[in-house]
């Protein structure tokens, strides 16, 4: 089951450009929650200061709290051990090119050190089907590789190696947005599926989706959090001039 | 979440169908008065394919320089000459076994050397090596490349020979002794010091191509190890090795050729005495070493002709271990699905 992301004034930089400032929300559990703003306000870097994928670029620079659950993110843990905890999807698919479909899957377990067969077997059926990619792949399994799927399912594959570690919280960086509108409407169905048992972090660039799959939508602007509210709030009755003006198109 | 209604632009009727062309504007004209390059496009094309054409002939030449050249030896040993351990030149009676044996074990002790230091060089300076460093340090790897073979043969007779027999083999002796690959007695030079001076020499090719298909992995394979919960190492291993393999093997290949064709400096250090042993420590003969030691002083044909045949069993030893070589990257990458870029 999921856990819910608290946020406290946190402050990211690139090298000397302050990416992030003073963000402070609460990302409810078991629940879809929608990122959106214009290129370059900060919505990637907020979901990647989650699991401490920020700090991986040397020039990257973060302060603040983050929990989830009850782990201070930066206090209590290292970023290995968060990550463990976090699955991620990123923006272009990334499957591992040189393993089958099931070792794709299996990684993140077999990385920790996992070999129980008879369990790596229900967890990879278990994760595909999860991912609504099962019956496509089901009887290349072993034989291709996950180079070899078309975009959408390269990207459902990448979901399911995300969810094969059980992680508490999904974090998804435009996912759909490398793909074409079927694939698309593929993943968003998915994510309708899978927000009672996780805790989901969607950054998006598509407003339409950000009200089809969330129910809760955050508005970035210049690296600040402008409105964080119900998406229907969002996008019927925004709080700011500065969301009405996005949502309705004016700007971005 | 429907938008507004789109408001579609109607389509013009096309008012003319191009009947009556306008006067041609100047880029058009220049662009027309090229014609179809048809003939460039051609001759680029052959002109390449007689670049790659060369390749064979020059292969094929001295292949059959080599063959015509050792035909006494040939005729007179057959294919024992690659079997016998004799080296006789006063009877005229020759082997070129210790040769092979020499060339072999230098090159596979200078592998299971450089290798390892190779690729964790390329790891440091792909992986985890600090901004600064990054430049000077793969200046100072490439600059190694650059250095003549006889300014490492003189360094290995000054400075690594003496190391070897005074503190490194001493060592070796004491604790490894009970194995049989390195007992007395200690001479310095001899296969090992053949071994390490040739893993230094190829080293730097191996780590600088490493670090180039390491370079190559794209970031979002890092990222996506990363985000699974690896550590560095577990990241390096699954998100970059795992995808250079295939150019990583292709460099060590390179640098085994190197190995294996490299004279001077093993010349230098290796012994020059045709033994076949599994004494490391024990002196050695390699097949380049002998042709560069002997050529000159070969009076006879019939010597001439050996040593020409130990050419032509180098040429064949290469092509032996390439061609295993790439049997290995096949049967490491046969299990693996085909990949796809």
């Amino acid at each position: 089951m999921g856990v819910g992301i608290e946020v406290s004034n946190l402050n990211a930089w690139y090298s000397t450009n302050h990416t992030l400032q003073d963000i402070n929300l609460h990302i409810p559990a078991n629940q879809a929650t929608a990122l959106i703003g214009p290129s370059g306000c900060g919505k990637s870097t907020f979901v990647r200061c989650i699991n401490r994928m920020h700090e991986t670029n040397p020039i990257a620079k973060v302060t603040g709290t983050v929990r989830i659950g009850d782990i201070d993110v930066y206090k209590d843990a290292s970023p290995v051990e968060i990550r463990r905890r976090i699955g991620m999807v990123f923006q272009r698919p990334n499957p591992f090119p040189t393993m089958s479909i099931y070792d794709n899957v299996a990684s993140g377990l077999r990385l920790n050190g996992f070999r129980n067969r008879r369990v790596l077997d229900e967890v990879v059926e278990r994760s595909l089907i999860q991912a609504a990619l099962f019956e496509e792949v089901k009887n290349d399994l072993k034989k291709k590789s996950g180079a070899s799927l078309s975009g959408g399912q390269q990207q459902r594959l990448c979901i399911a190696r995300a969810l094969a570690v059980d992680p508490e919280v999904l974090l998804m960086d435009e996912p759909a947005s490398a793909l074409d509108p079927v694939s698309t409407a593929k993943i968003e169905d998915l994510i309708f599926q899978l927000k009672s048992q996780y805790t989901i972090v969607i950054v998006t660039h598509n407003m339409q989706q950000a009200a089809r799959v969330a129910e809760r939508t955050g508005f970035f602007l210049n690296g600040r959090l402008v409105e964080f509210d119900s998406t229907h709030k969002i996008f019927t009755n925004p709080g700011d001039k500065r969301t009405e003006d996005y949502i309705t198109g004016r700007f971005g | 979440m429907s938008g507004p209604p789109l408001e579609l632009t109607p389509t013009p009727e096309p008012s003319s169908l191009g009947t009556e062309s306008p006067a041609p504007s100047e880029i058009r004209k220049f662009l027309t008065s090229r014609g179809s390059s048809a003939i460039s496009d051609r001759a680029f094309r052959w002109i390449m394919l007689l670049c790659a054409l060369s390749i064979f002939a020059i292969v094929a030449l001295i292949a059959v320089e080599l063959v015509k050249s050792s035909q006494l030896t040939i005729s007179k040993f057959g294919l024992s000459f690659f079997f016998k351990s004799a080296w006789d030149p006063v009877n005229a009676n020759f082997g070129a076994l210790p040769f092979i044996f020499g060339t072999l074990t230098s090159s596979f002790l200078a592998l299971l050397l450089a290798v390892p230091l190779a690729i964790g060089v390329a790891i440091f300076l792909t992986e985890m090596c600090p901004k600064i460093l990054r430049g000077p340090l793969s200046f100072l790897t490439e600059l190694l490349a650059a250095i003549p073979s006889v300014v490492y043969g003189f360094w290995a007779i000054f400075v690594l020979v003496p190391i070897l027999r005074e503190r490194v083999n001493p060592l070796l002796i004491k604790a490894l002794g009970w194995t049989g690959f390195f007992s007395g007695p200690n001479f310095g030079i001899g296969l090992l010091a053949a071994g390490v001076i040739l893993a230094i020499m190829i080293l730097p090719i191996i780590s600088s191509l490493t670090r180039e298909v390491m370079t190559a992995v794209p970031h979002t394979q890092r990222e996506a190890v990363l985000a699974l919960g690896a550590t560095r190492w577990e990241m390096i291993r699954m998100g970059v090795l795992r995808n250079a393999r295939i150019g990583i093997v292709g460099s060590v290949i390179l640098g085994l050729g190197r190995a294996l064709g490299e004279t001077m400096a093993v010349t230098m250090v290796i012994g020059n005495s045709p033994v076949i042993g599994k004494n490391l420590l024990g002196l050695g003969y390699s097949m380049a070493s002998v042709i560069a030691n002997e050529f000159s002083e070969a009076s006879d044909d019939m010597y001439r002709s050996a040593l020409i045949e130990i050419g032509l069993a180098l040429f064949l030893v290469t092509i032996v271990v390439n061609g295993l070589a790439r049997l290995l990257v096949w049967a490491v990458t046969r299990g693996a699905p085909p990949r796809v870029t």
